[in-house]
């Protein structure tokens, strides 16, 4: 393998340089590429593949280690990115071992540019790439064979980690040395999809022994001598600095080592975790609260309403919507409201610094390799390649652990350098249910004018919420229309608005002094509410059943009729149910994926009890059954502890939630029985971490609009209030 | 003071207050228990006492001196737990950080309880938390171990 003279590469040599002896497969793919043809039988025209990534090791014990460059919180892809380097290279799957990658550029995302794990983007962004390495190995492997053998590579196949030449049979293993000297090849074929036979084929997860008898790693489990355990005190509101503090107590505490202050406030740094959080009990900080400290959940809300009142930032745009709705005989209106929400991952925030000479060491979950990276060296003043970034399991993510400001990776840097030792920032639940960072709350006022035919002449939609993407890197990215299309994102462009003639979307950026951010499926995870909500409304206001309203609607959308028509279906929509129950149906487009739910609910006490979710899905070519599966239970089940349960409140600057006591999630005996069912599809593929959530709240709300006849317009969902 | 996890004596020097979930991870480096919550409501924590089920972040060390504690590391040697052993027939696991106390639960409900009902599992397993969402096949590898342990029985 040729060696050239760039950083990058010398950087991805060093990295292979610690692992073990064998094949190493370099391969890139330029952003442009992101979209290429799925389903395409040859590689396209590609420019000549540089030996600059590690995405693959053969051993010559025959292990192949699958190097990943995202981040595996529980989605699957520590499966999924394996299965396409198998299908190409013909691996024997109970030899495959996977490990995340270090903190590289060639592991930047191929469409994003950075070393980043989210968006639903995993599988479609490494669809090619993974796929490649895996052919570029097994094209390696038979011509070492090849040479070995003395035989054309024409006359070898592969077959379960083996090169076969007639009667014989070389192991992977035997050729890797061999393999990892011939010159890179300029282009490589893909398999034909129809002789596939990893892809598609339900792949049970290979994280699975580790994380049945404690063995898994998780950020909050990694040790080591000399390592100590942080906690910090931070502002009890947003934007807060510290005044003075008096530590004097906090060192009495047995095992209180230091205490120091950083720039979110005082961190407690001691032996153990039990030490450091006694140590900042007994602390006592005087807060410059700032402005933070008027904060107030009703205030929110009535400055929601009052800015929705006012022109905002045009999101789309068509016909005359308001000169419509003016002469309209019937309309229907309607004010929808979300509130703020804590992602609240099973393994609270945390993070272990160790800070050398010149290195700084960095071992968390995180989303993010890139972001981290780059705070670190902007903190320590070392250079970002001098910055090591060890990915451990991710204990759930939820977009949490992927912050343009690297919030808690920033403060545990700081506190490791402040405290000149290595140190692990735990944050407690508290710390994180208070900690910011929430999904932004969000109203809605929709007014639609329905013409004769009972379907909309005009829809006229006004949102109000918070970006996420202001005072981030991203902002410049809409710079032009000031509208963030994350927050617009499943209303702007919403298949629903193309059918309609006149129609108009208007964005208020609402500034607060709440930290907010993506919390799985984004924008959609409020304009699925709305939209699906809505369309409800309307065909309930004109008459009609509410699939066939939407199938009317959706004419020119198949996707979207599709898994309707197939959710309905399996949901035996139509057909009786016993009584006291009711059904309620969503469909909605989210990360490259087309989700339909029917929900069927009763209710007991006043509470909602949802029995069964039927979901159907195209999402794609599927590439692992089984994970899109488990991935729509998960999704469901997020959204359902939304919809049931969940919110953030503030009063007096003060977020009024702090543990699981209060800010409650979905538990086991409200789970429904949730069904899959997978459109087959030769479509590039889509996202599945994310698509699940969307449709369940407004499936859930719109049975029980056909249960009792009350629309519930704020999530979460309160009948009868 | 003495403890015994996992069939091992340990000696630990810790204060009588310390949570039994910080000396397991923090002095004797079994990091197999979660903290979730540290106030009884996630259950990540969950460990056997004397077989049975605790949550070791609301239990004082001081409170276990002399009894047998057990840790999702001591549950089998080669996760041959018919728990385990259903939880990876089943796929349940995702992020898997909570499921060290979901197992641990559901290997305490089935020694009391060989054939737990729906409802006996939303009595115990409804008090352990999954932000995945893994509970559909948490219910249901409870009762596929129901069954494997049945079936090792004979």
């Amino acid at each position: 393998m040729s060696i050239l003279a760039d950083p990058t590469r010398r950087e991805f040599l060093k990295t292979a340089a610690l692992s073990a002896a064998g094949l190493v497969i370099a391969f890139y793919v330029p952003p442009g590429r992101r979209f290429a043809q799925a389903a395409e039988t040859t590689a396209p025209a590609a420019p000549p593949l540089p030996p600059a990534n590690a995405f693959l090791r053969i051993g010559s014990d025959d292990t192949v280690t699958v190097v990943l460059a995202h981040s595996e919180m529980g989605q699957g892809i520590w499966t999924s990115l394996p299965m396409l380097i198998a299908e190409e290279l013909d691996a024997d799957w109970s030899t495959v071992r996977v490990e995340h990658a270090p903190a590289a550029p060639v592991y930047a995302h191929t469409a994003f540019g950075a070393q980043l794990t989210g968006g639903s983007t995993t599988t479609w962004s490494e669809f090619d790439r993974y796929r490649q390495v895996g052919a570029t190995a097994r094209l390696l492997l038979v011509q070492a064979a090849a040479q070995r053998l003395g035989v054309s590579p024409d006359a070898c196949r592969t077959e379960q980690g083996a090169v076969i030449a007639g009667d014989k049979r070389l192991r992977f293993g035997e050729l890797a040395d061999d393999a990892a000297k011939l010159p890179m090849p300029a282009t490589v074929a893909l398999k034909d999809p129809a002789d596939w036979r990893v892809i598609g084929r339900p792949t049970r997860r290979l994280d699975t022994p580790e994380k049945i008898d404690g063995r898994a790693v998780f950020g909050l489990d990694v040790r080591f001598d000399g390592l100590l355990t942080a906690v910090v005190a931070r502002s009890p509101v947003f934007g807060g600095k510290v005044k003075s503090f008096d530590d004097s107590a906090t060192k009495a505490v047995p095992g209180v080592r230091k205490v120091v202050q950083v720039p979110t406030g005082v961190a407690v740094v001691a032996d153990h975790f039990w030490a450091a959080q006694q140590g900042r009990e007994a602390l006592k900080v005087d807060w410059d609260l700032g402005v933070g400290a008027t904060l107030d959940s009703a205030a929110i809300l009535a400055d929601l309403r009052r800015l929705a009142g006012t022109d905002g930032k045009l999101a789309a745009s068509a016909g005359d919507a308001p000169g419509t709705l003016a002469k309209s005989k019937q309309l229907v209106t309607a004010e929808y409201a979300v509130p703020y929400l804590a992602h609240a991952p099973m393994e609270p925030l945390n993070c272990t610094v160790r800070i050398g000479p010149d290195s700084c060491e960095i071992w968390t979950g995180t989303q993010a390799q890139t972001f981290e990276q780059m705070t670190a060296a902007a903190i320590t003043g070392l250079k970002p390649e001098q910055v090591q970034i060890h990915t451990t399991f991710l204990g759930g993510g939820f977009g949490r652990r992927a912050v343009p400001s690297s919030d808690w990776v920033n403060e545990a840097v700081h506190v490791a350098k402040a405290a000149a030792a290595p140190v692990k920032t735990v944050w407690t639940r508290e710390d994180d249910v208070r900690g910011g960072y929430y999904r932004p709350a969000f109203l809605h006022r929709v007014r639609v004018a329905l013409g004769d035919d009972g379907l909309p002449a005009a829809w006229d939609h006004a949102m109000v919420g918070q970006s996420i993407m202001t005072g981030t890197p991203f902002e410049g990215s809409f710079a032009k229309t000031g509208v963030d299309p994350s927050s617009v994102e499943g209303v702007a462009d919403s298949p629903y608005l193309k059918a309609i003639a006149n129609h108009r979307v208007q964005l208020h950026d609402y500034r607060a002094p709440v930290p907010v951010l993506w919390w799985r499926s984004v924008g959609h995870s409020h304009t699925a509410f709305v939209m699906e909500s809505m369309i409800d409304e309307l065909a309930r206001a004109s008459g009609v059943d509410p699939v066939a309203y939407r199938r009317r609607l959706l004419a020119d959308q198949p996707r979207h009729l599709g898994v309707l028509n197939l959710a309905a279906e399996k949901a035996g929509w139509g057909s009786p149910l016993p009584a006291g129950r009711a059904r309620g149906v969503a469909v909605h487009e989210s990360f490259g994926s087309y989700v339909a739910q029917v929900a069927e609910v009763s209710l007991a006490n006043g509470r909602i009890r949802v029995h069964r979710v039927v979901c159907a899905i195209d999402c794609g070519i599927a590439v692992n059954p089984a994970t899109i599966e488990a991935q729509m239970e998960s999704g469901i089940a997020f959204g359902l502890g939304a919809a049931l349960e969940s919110a953030i409140t503030f009063a007096d600057g003060r977020v009024q939630q702090s543990n699981f006591d209060d800010y409650r999630v979905l538990r086991l005996p409200a789970m429904p029985q949730v069904e899959v069912h997978i459109v087959p599809s030769r479509e590039r593929p889509g996202g599945v971490g994310e698509p699940g959530t969307p449709p369940i709240a407004p499936a859930v709300a719109n049975a029980v609009a056909a249960l009792t006849g009350q629309r519930l317009r704020e999530l979460p969902l309160r009948p009868g209030a | 003071m003495k403890l015994r996890v996992n069939g091992k004596e340990h000696e630990v020097a810790a204060p009588a207050d310390m949570p039994l979930l910080w000396v397991l991870r923090d002095l004797l480096g079994l990091t197999g228990t979660k903290y979730g919550c540290g106030v009884g409501q996630c259950g990540a924590c969950l460990v056997h006492v004397d077989g049975k089920p605790r949550r070791s972040c609301m239990t004082d060390v001081a409170a276990v001196a002399g009894k047998s504690v057990t840790t999702i590391e001591g549950l089998s040697a080669d996760a041959s737990h018919p728990v385990q052993r259903a939880w990876a027939e089943l796929d349940v696991v995702q992020c898997g950080y909570c499921q060290s106390g979901q197992i641990m639960s559901a290997a305490a409900l089935i020694a009391e309880k060989p054939q737990p009902s729906d409802a006996d599992i939303d009595a115990t397993l409804g008090r352990q938390i999954c932000r995945c969402g893994t509970y559909q096949r948490v219910r249901a590898a409870v009762h596929r171990a129901a069954e494997l342990n049945q079936e090792q029985k004979k």
